[in-house]
């Protein structure tokens, strides 16, 4: 995590050297905003602004990995994707499963010995682990709901808001077991 | 018939007990030198403790899966992090919550660092080990459940833990009984579903799948990011091994986990003496029972001597 943060901070000092001339030519390219609505079952959907995004990170592979063209930012996938291998989809969805360990999932990893990324994260993990990596690293919004407020359902999965449990007189048997 | 006097039943009785210890005793080396290893195919769950940012969806999970009892406090208030049971530890298993997050402070590092806690299921787990009625079984696919319907309560698994998980519902005055995490098999595993905690979590903190492949990729990732973990896997050797195992960029020890278990699964401590069992059970009566009888004889053929 350490070595993580430093490289990101370097590329922030970076970033912020080259940014006026940068986020012109990539705000050119890609969407908008995205709506990440596919995991949407406890929480609303994310308003994700792209745009926004592009402006912000070094550069695109640090989000899309080598499937946008350029180099990758992670020694480990230079070692085969030195100059970067753009893929037919960038979108997250067409690589990252969103039912990462159903059977279907695990059989096609346990179904082909020639899988180098057998441990590719699925859809919601990937999301929340390069957002929330780069977040803290960069001091962005790391509280849940600063992405995505929870709905109703969220709330009772959570004993949370008008599902709260009631407080207790006395708590002080310290968790026993 | 020849008449048996009591030196040679004696000698009998001795050369046959001789030959029942040592089929026993070879049959106890044997034993020692093999451990089960586990079931070929059992699946687990690799957890990298460096993801985990303690927002507890997990516990609501489990709590929402197992159908357990209202929680004490909201899953999203972190305020229990700051519990202490006594003696100053951090909070544990209990009837009402099957796993539970706990927060380490750690000299150096950055953030605190989140570990989750709930039954390993080990692969000869020692609470199956203890348990006389049999309550718990080790099942092909890699959990450890128990059937509570034949526990009596004797909490002897609670002692025989290592990991000090199974948890008792106290507040049943009628029937309490054993409350342990089962990696969700009646519901899910055995259906081949990962763990309520495993889909739920947001960060992909955990990794559900066949356990030999886990390790693989286990140290696949400390090999790829030797900088970013200590080179171990805590559960890969633990105790025989466990189908729920950890990666850490911490050394272990200095969260909590205890690192002194050994390798050995907690059954081979106990297998010579509970190999003994039966053979002084069911030989031992009969084998005095004979000898009683016999240096008796003398006075109960007296005794109808006298009476004739």
């Amino acid at each position: 995590m350490g070595g993580r943060k430093k490289t990101l901070l370097g590329m922030a000092a970076l970033m912020l050297l080259t940014a006026p001339l940068a986020a012109q030519s990539w705000a050119a390219e890609g969407p908008g905003t995205v709506e990440l609505g596919s995991l949407a079952n406890y929480y609303s959907a994310v308003t994700f602004d792209h745009a926004m995004h592009t402006g912000v990170a070094p550069s695109c592979a640090e989000c899309h990995h080598h499937t946008t063209g350029l180099a990758p930012t992670d020694p480990n996938c230079a070692r085969c994707h030195e100059a970067g291998a753009k893929a037919k989809s960038v979108a997250c969805k067409d690589c990252h499963s969103d039912k990462r360990f159903s059977a279907e999932d695990l059989a096609k990893i346990e179904g082909n010995s020639q899988l180098h990324h057998k441990g590719k994260l699925g859809l919601k993990g990937a999301y929340h682990q390069k957002c929330l990596g780069c977040h803290t690293a960069m001091g962005g919004p790391t509280g849940c709901q600063d992405c995505h407020t929870r709905n109703d359902k969220g709330d009772a999965f959570f004993n949370s808001g008008k599902y709260a449990p009631a407080p207790k007189a006395s708590s002080g048997h310290g968790g026993g077991h | 018939m020849k008449k048996l006097n009591r030196r040679s039943f004696l000698k009998g009785g001795l050369a046959g007990g001789a030959a029942i210890a040592a089929v026993g005793t070879s049959k106890q080396a044997v034993a020692g030198t093999h451990n089960f290893g586990g079931y070929p195919d059992s699946m687990g769950v690799l957890v990298d403790l460096t993801k985990c940012v303690g927002c507890r969806t997990c516990e609501a999970a489990c709590n929402k899966e197992q159908g357990l009892p209202e929680p004490d406090k909201a899953f999203d208030d972190p305020s229990v992090f700051e519990e202490k049971r006594e003696g100053g530890l951090p909070r544990r298993t209990t009837e009402k919550a099957y796993t539970v997050v706990q927060k380490y402070e750690v000299e150096g590092r950055e953030h605190p660092l989140f570990r989750k806690v709930q039954c390993n299921h080990c692969n000869e787990p020692a609470c199956l080990t203890s348990c006389f009625v049999n309550a718990y079984k080790k099942t092909p696919e890699g959990a450890v459940i128990y059937d509570k319907t034949v526990c009596v309560g004797c909490r002897t698994c609670m002692v025989a833990c290592p990991f000090y998980i199974p948890a008792y519902s106290y507040s049943s005055p009628t029937n309490p009984v054993i409350k342990k995490c089962i990696m969700c098999y009646d519901t899910r595993l055995k259906f081949g579903r990962p763990p309520a905690c495993v889909e739920a979590c947001p960060q992909e903190v955990m990794t559900f799948g066949k356990r030999k492949d886990l390790l693989k990729l286990a140290h696949q990732r400390i090999s790829d990011k030797p900088d970013a973990y200590v080179d171990h896997v805590y559960g890969e050797n633990e105790v025989g091994g466990t189908a729920w195992m950890y990666l850490s960029d911490v050394p272990f020890d200095k969260i909590g986990y205890d690192t002194h278990l050994g390798t050995q699964p907690i059954i081979s401590y106990v297998k010579e003496f509970l190999g003994m069992v039966p053979m002084v059970l069911t030989i031992w009566p009969a084998l005095f029972t004979g000898f009683h009888l016999l240096s008796n004889r003398k006075d109960a053929l007296k005794n109808d001597d006298n009476k004739s």
